[in-house]
């Protein structure tokens, strides 16, 4: 759609999946984003970091439109998905969600058997023609959510029965089940244990094989175990962008040092 | 007292101890006392239902039990011929066969032998009409009858009018009486369950009035109230819940529909024989009718409780299916709607219960006709459960007095097992997140 328009493709777009120019974002009279532009790559794991309220969970749910719900939410700037403009008139955002799948912050899925929280994205977009082909998208997103082995003797039982690490693998092999390429991950980690976080770590960076994943994370040493790019918020301003290697030892900003060496947030 | 604990030199932390321990007693005082008064309220509150129901049995129990007399009727062709059926005098062969009795008493005299039949409710000879037409070859045979006897001595069988009043403030004389014990001597009178209560319709008689019609009658106003109200309310508090923007507009709306559910029904009542009697022309005491009007009552509280129902579904939910990519109509109609719909069902039941109980419209769009026979369709004249009562209520038979309070009986019956629905269905479907 946008091969008319060659200025608003990006140079070297080969890599970059999602690309922010200038994003500004509105809750009523309130700014919660003040001109962000950021590079999201593809196959790579984007953490966004930074002390609460500074406006990275509202910047992520920018990526699928998810603001879109709340009411007094406006956004202003660019925001494309392979030289797309998902802001664009003509996207329409539940399309745009099934390619820009998201796991929440508190594990959420549907009070329903697990075989059919994995199987609802599938249904709902027609990706499958049948139950074998359905059964076959369940099992390999299952798996792909490392939990399989867990509950394949019980795909009837509720989902909303297992325990909290469980249920995120859960949300997040039903998110992957639409087979999106962005996954976008809002603290996904912070409701659970140690060990349920370890296996979550493990699984978003398997996924970084097939997916662009950008997480937000509380946490500095997730951030630096799981992302190969990190974006440090603050006050609703992006301050620093980089490899996450060099964020964590040679911060540029001296708002990113403190930050990281804890002494603001 | 703030003052010496505000000073430094009196505040060592011994007293403070001292200060704490008064003012937990001072505490705890408070609290029993409130504990009390809360208890003494639902003592109250319990008290009256108990002395509400505990009267209602008191004055209704009799109700279901009727007084039954059973005869050997010989079917006299000279007083029942063949070739007149239906008519006949089916009177005057009941008459002699309770003189045959009753052996010494003056048949002859016409005012006895009218006196004598009086035992008997006036609808024992539609009975034994009805017996002998569907069966003609009767006539002239002898056949075992068990019939109502009528209200007086039905009264006096269940003590109700008593032996020791004066004979002349007693309906019933003592030679009356004496005939009345003469034939329970003879084993002639029982006192079975009154099954006509429930499966015989109303009639200016008593012992022959029965709930058949209002029962009905209220299954199809309550059935026209639901079809109606259900969808529309449930459609109606989704748009607005779900779908319709937050703007002026939307709170007028919202403020009106919370006003309608605090509307006096007997307004409902006046709108629907304007409305739907007066201009569509449609007819008069039929449950259509008065299911339509009720359903305008009920539509606010199902309304209002789908619209809580719809808030309680947690945005967790709402989010994980958006966030898959499902429609907004997808995410209501799939997730939300099967979540709520323990407190919509809940609230319905409530909101129908109500219209169960609801008189006043009733009554302005002429439910409360003298109706004596059961509505088979929606569109009939009936009666309803409450207007029943208030027929039966205002009705000068002291038989009646029993048969309301044990209409009354009923009805709450009804709005216990309807509210029990709801609390089981809310027990059973309420989940946790």
């Amino acid at each position: 759609m946008n091969d008319m328009r060659p200025l608003e493709r990006i140079v070297d777009s080969d890599t970059i999946k999602i690309a922010a120019r200038g994003v500004q974002v509105h809750y009523g009279e309130t700014q919660a984003i003040k001109d962000v532009d950021v590079d999201i790559e593809d196959h790579t794991v984007t953490a966004f970091i930074g002390p609460s309220g500074c406006g990275k969970s509202t910047f992520l749910r920018c990526l699928n439109r998810m603001n879109d719900t709340i009411d007094t939410c406006r956004v202003r700037g660019s925001i494309t998905l392979d030289g797309e403009d998902i802001y664009d008139k003509s996207v329409d955002p539940v399309q745009l969600r099934a390619k820009v799948g998201m796991v929440f912050q508190k594990p959420n899925p549907f009070p329903k058997s697990i075989y059919d929280n994995v199987a609802y994205g599938p249904r709902i977009h027609g990706l499958a023609r049948n139950k074998a082909e359905l059964d076959g998208i369940v099992e390999r997103s299952l798996r792909r959510g490392a939990i399989w082995d867990e509950v394949k003797d019980r795909l009837d039982a509720p989902g909303t029965g297992l325990s909290g690490g469980q249920q995120q693998r859960l949300c997040i092999a039903r998110a992957i089940a639409t087979e999106p390429e962005v996954l976008l991950m809002d603290e996904p980690c912070s409701a659970l244990d140690p060990i349920a976080t370890s296996q979550v770590e493990e699984l978003i960076d398997e996924l970084r094989t097939s997916y662009s994943v950008v997480i937000v994370t509380h946490s500095m040493q997730q951030a630096a175990r799981v992302s190969q790019k990190t974006a440090f918020f603050h006050l609703g301003a992006l301050v620093e962008f980089g490899e996450t290697g060099q964020i964590f030892t040679n911060p540029q900003d001296p708002r990113t040092e403190s930050y990281i060496t804890g002494k603001i947030g | 007292m703030t003052d010496t604990s505000l000073d430094p030199g009196f505040s060592s932390p011994r007293r403070t101890t001292d200060l704490v321990a008064a003012s937990l007693r001072r505490r705890r005082r408070k609290q029993s006392r409130l504990k009390w008064i809360g208890i003494a309220a639902i003592s109250i509150a319990f008290l009256m239902l108990f002395l509400l129901v505990a009267s209602m049995v008191r004055t209704g129990w009799q109700a279901f039990t009727e007084t039954n007399i059973t005869l050997d009727v010989y079917i006299d062709p000279a007083e029942v011929p063949l070739e007149r059926l239906p008519r006949g005098g089916f009177d005057d062969v009941l008459a002699a066969s309770l003189g045959q009795m009753l052996p010494g008493v003056d048949m002859d005299d016409r005012a006895t032998a009218r006196a004598v039949g009086g035992i008997l409710s006036n609808g024992a000879q539609f009975d034994l009409r009805d017996r002998v037409v569907a069966d003609p070859s009767l006539i002239g045979q002898t056949i075992t009858l068990t019939v109502p006897v009528s209200d007086p001595y039905d009264q006096l069988n269940k003590g109700l009018i008593k032996r020791e009043t004066p004979e002349t403030n007693r309906r019933v004389k003592d030679a009356q009486i004496a005939w009345f014990d003469r034939l329970q001597a003879e084993g002639a009178i029982t006192k079975p369950f009154n099954i006509g209560l429930f499966t015989d319709a109303d009639s200016r008689f008593p012992e022959l009035a029965g709930l058949k019609g209002a029962l009905i009658g209220s299954f199809w106003v309550l059935i026209t109230c639901f079809v109606i109200a259900f969808p529309l309310g449930i459609g109606a508090a989704i748009y607005l819940e779900e779908f319709a923007p937050k703007n002026k507009m939307s709170d007028f709306v919202e403020v009106n529909i919370n006003n309608l559910a605090a509307v006096p029904s007997v307004v409902f009542g006046l709108l629907a024989l304007a409305v739907f009697i007066g201009w569509f022309g449609m007819p008069r005491s039929a449950p259509f009718v008065g299911g339509l009007t009720l359903a305008l009552m009920t539509m606010p509280t199902i309304i209002i409780a789908t619209r809580n129902a719809l808030k309680a579904v947690p945005p967790s939910i709402r989010e994980a299916a958006l966030g898959l990519g499902a429609s907004k109509q997808q995410m209501v109609f799939q997730h939300v709607l099967p979540l709520a719909m323990p407190g919509i069902l809940t609230g319905t039941i409530i909101g129908l219960a109500q219209a169960l109980g609801e008189t006043a419209p009733l009554l302005l769009i002429g439910m409360n006709a003298s109706i004596t026979s059961a509505a088979s369709s929606p569109f009939d004249s009936s009666t309803a459960l409450p207007t029943q009562i208030l027929i039966w209520a205002d009705s000068p038979e002291r038989g009646f007095v029993s048969l309301t309070s044990a209409a009354i009986l009923v009805l709450l019956g009804f709005l216990i097992i309807m509210n029990g629905i709801a609390i089981f269905l809310r027990q059973k479907f309420e989940r946790r997140w």
